[in-house]
């Protein structure tokens, strides 16, 4: 029973491992406050959801959830190529809303609040992910792959002018480089990512309503960020693993799941602001903004 | 090789630059000084494009480069130093330096190819070794940029500059706020790249460093040019006199 419920967590893990490692790409390294990721997730999983209850094969509806919400990501990146800081957070925050407005709206593709049940279980070449350990398995070889990529990236070239941008975007212009295809790129990759983390969970839960990619969904995944580190691949895949599993012992002590999922949010938001009070550079960030 | 002409910029109801021309001769250093507010950094960022003039033209070799992009008017052959620093602070000098010399870091293929040519790898590690050595800052090649001292800082934006492929440097107060002694070093620096045939406009803000240094000087008052000509010109002309002393 533990050990079913444990294998339940370890995805999760992973998940909101994709998930913040995605956004590490946009925020951490290339300085952009993206409210928008939780949006990402959001079209992802809808479009993997809608692809395979329409009948196509899993690998196809994963990566047109990837594809899918890279789009989206290009799309973000050009009415908020000119903003910075707080008004690049609220303007992505106003695109989390409105995603999360026609998910709940256009009912004749959505289904709105009633959600798509009944999505089906990955597989691939004719194996069936139907247990949650072959899912777990799943889950880690795609959370491994995204991290390397996304490590790759960011420790290429390509992502040392990322990492410039975010310092100073004005001097890399003045070094003569494209920095809006460069945010357009960075949106997009961290977008593509969180797409195939949207695909990854509605495929796992085999349900999806528009509940599941609020705001509130986006705080863990901005406090494994921030926690981890900005910046820090590693220390973002740790916190996911320490911020999925810290409030578990609540519900082991005897707290009913009807506390334990709203302390879950508190204990987030709480340590969020601890450390940004404390510890602002997180557990393994070395970057310093200014 | 560039030119400006009948420049006028407002913020406002200040008129930060008022209907100014002049020429910049290849192969020469050249000082813009007036006093503080008088226009020098809002003309810097009117031809690297960072601010767009209400009315005039920049040519750059014959070019127009009034309404490019900054990006454009930076691989047209501008490169600048701002008067702020603008290092890119997480990085190391290394890094800081190689953004100005790669200009293939922003292909998104660059991220899959495992192993970078080595030639073109060698050659940029052989500029910067070069680059840090004529600073003497070798030694700080691995350290992080948010780490150096500020005279150092400005150093490394200088090499920066300098480093960034380009035919016409525009340097906005080099050595305000640097040590004696690294003035001149950056004194000697700059009056061996014009030796090798390089362009500089320099604003500055002490007056015998600028007279020392340039082969022009353009002086402004309110966004104005009020005197153009020689340092030996400049120095006795009652005009530039009065604007600094009435300041
Ligand atoms: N972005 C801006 N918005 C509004 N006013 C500005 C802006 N930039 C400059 N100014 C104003 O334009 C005038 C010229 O400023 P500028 O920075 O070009 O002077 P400067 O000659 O470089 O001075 P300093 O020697 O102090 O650097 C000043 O009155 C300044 O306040
Ligand atoms: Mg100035």
């Amino acid at each position: 029973m533990i050990s079913a419920y444990f294998i339940h967590l370890l995805i999760l893990v992973g998940i909101y491992a994709i998930l913040a490692v995605a956004l590490q790409l946009a925020m951490g390294f290339t300085g952009l406050l993206n409210l928008g990721h939780i949006a990402f997730y959001c079209v992802g999983a809808y479009i993997s959801a809608l692809l395979a209850l329409a009948g196509w094969p899993f690998w196809f509806c994963f990566l047109s959830a990837g594809i899918g919400a890279m789009l989206f990501g290009f799309l973000l990146a050009i009415p908020t190529n000119k903003l910075k800081g707080d008004y690049l957070a609220l303007a992505t925050l106003g695109f989390s809303f409105v995603i999360y407005a026609v998910a709940l709206n256009w009912t004749g593709l959505t289904r709105g609040p009633l959600g798509l049940p009944g999505i089906p279980k990955p597989s691939l070449f004719g194996f069936v992910f139907s247990n949650n350990l072959s899912f777990l398995i799943l889950t880690f070889i795609i959370a491994l792959t995204s991290y390397f990529i996304i490590k790759q990236i960011a420790s290429s070239p390509f992502g040392k002018v990322l990492e410039a941008i975010r310092d100073n975007e004005l001097a890399v212009r003045v070094l003569g480089k494209n920095t809006f295809k460069m945010k357009s790129y960075a949106l997009g990759i961290s977008a593509f990512f969180a797409g195939i983390a949207g695909s990854l969970y509605a495929h796992y839960i085999t349900f999806i309503d528009p509940s599941s990619f609020t705001l509130l969904q986006l705080i863990p995944v901005i406090a494994i960020v921030i926690i981890g580190g900005l910046a820090s691949l590693r220390g973002t895949v740790i916190a996911a693993v320490v911020l999925v599993l810290l409030p578990e012992p609540l519900r082991f002590i005897g707290f009913p799941s009807s506390i334990v999922g709203p302390a879950r949010q508190m204990i987030y938001a709480l340590l969020l602001i601890l450390i940004l009070i404390y510890k602002p550079k997180g557990f393994y960030g070395k970057i310093e903004l200014e | 090789m560039l030119k400006i002409e009948d420049l006028n910029k407002f913020f406002g109801g200040i008129k930060a630059v008022d209907g100014c021309s002049f020429e910049i001769k290849e192969k020469t250093i050249t000082a813009l000084i007036g006093p503080n507010g008088s226009g020098k950094t809002t003309i810097f960022n009117l031809i690297s494009g960072i601010l767009r003039p209400d009315s005039g033209k920049i040519m750059l070799g014959g070019k127009d480069i009034t309404d490019k992009s900054i990006e454009d008017i930076s691989n047209l052959g501008i490169s600048r130093l701002f008067q702020q620093t603008r290092l890119f602070n997480n990085l190391t000098v290394r890094e800081n330096l190689l953004l100005a010399l790669d200009n293939e870091d922003t292909k998104f293929w660059s991220v899959f190819v495992l192993r970078a040519s080595a030639d073109k790898k060698n050659k940029f590690e052989k500029k910067i070794q070069e680059m840090l050595e004529l600073v003497g800052l070798e030694e700080f090649a691995d350290k992080l940029a948010r780490d150096l001292s500020y005279g150092q800082k400005r150093l490394i934006e200088l090499s920066r500059a300098i480093l960034n492929p380009h035919n016409f440097l525009m340097l906005d107060e080099p050595v305000s706020g640097v040590a004696p002694r690294l003035r001149e070093k950056i004194k000697e620096i700059l009056i061996g790249l014009k030796e090798k045939g390089e362009t500089i406009l320099l604003i500055e803000h002490d007056m015998n460093f600028a007279f020392k240094i340039s082969d022009d000087v353009i002086v402004l008052e309110k966004g104005r040019v009020i005197a153009e000509g020689k340092p030996d010109e400049i120095k006795n002309n009652p005009r530039v006199l009065e604007a600094y002393l009435g300041n």
